[in-house]
């Protein structure tokens, strides 16, 4: 597996990195300025195609050279064939889509794999935030205060693996990341984001 | 002050001479066709680096640069020149006057050889594949295979998306801009209404007033109605406000708000320069436009690999947004590479010939893929 030197990458992105194949095709749901998708690009010579709701991200994707389509990933899934992209990229905007649930199944009819990437809100510190401090966690994963963040939904590792299990979706591989390392034990507790490779519904 | 290099001349091809018509969508025959062009850089030696732009409604083959003697230049002349996103250094630019137009090209105001008086209406309904289909003539006659792309705003649009469908071997992308994959109700509601007024005028004949003056207070009223269609509630706020001309009311139906005015002098100068005819046939091409069914459009059984850049207006009602997102949603259907991008502009439909910055920060690096990837092949 090729394996990217690059000490500014962001630990969440350096993963996915290693999971995508080269030359397969990847949809970036929320590509934002299109960082990762570039990478893959440049690297891994993938074919490559972003969803990403503010314009000013939009520009700077086609800067990039890349594809990308102005606007939410609700509608932005719709009316692609069945199996359209190996890999559908959801990292770091789940909790910040409201229709999960119909995103989520999209994806995976559109995408072979789909790559989840959402911060874990069971992390240690935000129990003792909420446990000790009585007030809604901010975490390095969870930085925003109540007023002012964009998520609309919190999820655990456990809820998203209990999810998935209820409907009967694949989970082919997971990875959790601690402030610095990857974390082995109690993820659930001890782990600040966590990726999923999901597969097929079953 | 303005270089040599700047002065163009618009140059005219001729062709499908009797016997050898060309065949419209409506089955009838025209011929011999003039098409008035012009073009802009160079054709390098591969003949790989040219663009077709396509005008709209009321354009003409004059794109960029000054014409001699001309103190405006033509009508994209932001968009096309040394450095600007359609990069005269770089690509060969390619400019036509539609058939059916009164800007050179061959029209209902042109000489009927048969009779060896203007057409008027014996000149034929003709529809925008018609248009792209003259347009492939001069192509052919330029000696060029492939278009690196073809780019059009609102009508040009529309003859970009119409490249797509009759020759997609012919283009390696597309831009179409403030367009729509078929006429909406409205649309042809609002052209019926332009045409009406045309043809309500006494001094239209028929369409038999050549050598006369033209329907000209009808066609300043189908160009009034057209110009509030491509501005926007907010930029007519911005514009006019409820300015007066005099300060005051004048109790009196002469146009006193500033709008009127504009509207007035829009109209007038309108008729200065446009046949009404030709807008007669040129919205009605519009109205016949339909690509709506992807197997018209994408057919299935041909190879397309041509990558597409869609550009709305977020302001623009005439060809709202969603049009734009029907293209989009067509083209993924295909697996298509598209990029799309709703440009946050208060101007309206008038937009796509505004809006210089956002466009050229799209479609310079969307063509320089392009040409990349295109010279890797």
């Amino acid at each position: 597996m090729q394996k990217i030197n690059d000490k500014n990458l962001k630990p969440d992105h350096r993963i996915i990195f290693d999971i995508v194949e080269t030359g397969s095709s990847v949809l970036d749901l929320g590509c934002g300025s299109g960082e990762l998708l570039n990478l893959l690009v440049k690297e891994k010579k993938i074919k490559a195609q972003g969803i990403e709701l503010r314009e000013k991200a939009i520009y700077e994707c086609v800067e990039k050279g890349l594809s990308v389509f102005h606007g939410d990933i609700e509608g932005g899934l719709g009316e692609y064939p069945d199996d359209s992209f190996d890999y559908v990229i959801l990292n770091q905007c789940m909790q910040e889509t409201r229709k999960i649930d119909f995103v989520l199944m999209e994806s995976l009819r559109v995408g072979r794999k789909v790559i989840v990437g959402f911060p874990n809100f069971a992390y240690i510190r935000s129990r003792f935030n909420l446990f000790f401090g009585g007030k809604a966690p901010v975490t390095p994963s969870l930085p925003f205060s109540w007023y002012e963040s964009p998520n609309v939904h919190f999820l655990s590792i456990k809820d998203f693996r209990d999810y998935c299990k209820e409907k009967g979706i694949n989970i082919i591989k997971t990875y959790y990341l601690g402030s610095k390392n990857t974390i082995k034990a109690f993820p659930n507790l001890f782990a600040l984001n966590a990726i999923f490779v999901l597969g097929s519904v079953i | 002050m303005k270089s040599a290099a700047e002065t163009v001349e618009t140059k005219y091809f001729n062709f499908a001479g009797p016997p050898d018509e060309m065949v419209l969508e409506s089955g009838k025959k025209l011929g011999p066709i003039t098409i008035a062009y012009e073009t802009y850089g160079r054709l390098n030696e591969n003949r790989d680096n040219a663009v077709m732009v396509l005008h709209a409604l009321s354009g003409d083959a004059h794109a960029a640069g000054f014409h001699k003697e001309d103190k405006k230049p033509g009508w994209w002349n932001d968009m096309i020149g040394p450095g600007k996103a359609f990069d005269t250094q770089k690509y060969f630019i390619i400019c036509s006057n539609v058939i059916g137009g009164c800007k050179g090209s061959t029209g209902p105001s042109s000489l009927n050889e048969k009779t060896g008086k203007p057409y008027g209406l014996d000149f034929p309904l003709i529809t925008i594949s018609d248009m792209v289909n003259a347009q492939k003539y001069l192509l052919d006659y330029l000696g060029i295979d492939r278009l690196l792309c073809v780019v059009g705003g609102s009508m040009g649009g529309m003859q970009v998306l119409q490249w797509v469908a009759s020759y997609p071997e012919r283009i390696l992308s597309a831009i179409p801009m403030a367009t729509a994959l078929k006429h909406s109700p409205q649309q042809i509601a609002l052209n019926e209404v332009g045409r009406q007024a045309v043809m309500s005028d006494p001094d239209w004949r028929g369409g038999d007033y050549y050598g006369r003056t033209q329907p000209e207070r009808g066609l300043a009223l189908a160009r009034m109605i057209g110009h509030i269609t491509y501005m926007s509630d907010e930029s007519m706020e911005n514009k006019f406000s409820r300015k007066l001309k005099n300060g005051g009311y004048n109790f009196s139906f002469k146009p006193e708000f500033e709008v009127e005015g504009y509207l007035h002098y829009r109209g007038d100068s309108f008729v200065k320069r446009f046949d009404a005819n030709s807008y007669l046939y040129i919205t009605k091409a519009l109205d016949y436009f339909d690509l709506s069914s992807v197997d018209n459009f994408l057919p299935a059984d041909r190879k397309i690999d041509i990558r597409f850049l869609v550009i709305a207006f977020k302001s623009d009602w005439l060809y709202p947004s969603y049009q734009s997102r029907e293209i989009v949603r067509k083209l993924k259907t295909r697996r298509l590479d598209v990029t799309y991008c709703e440009i946050n502009s208060n101007y309206g439909h008038d937009a796509f010939l505004l809006e210089f910055p956002e466009e050229t920060r799209l479609i310079s690096h969307f063509l320089t893929r392009v040409y990349d990837h295109a010279k890797n092949k």
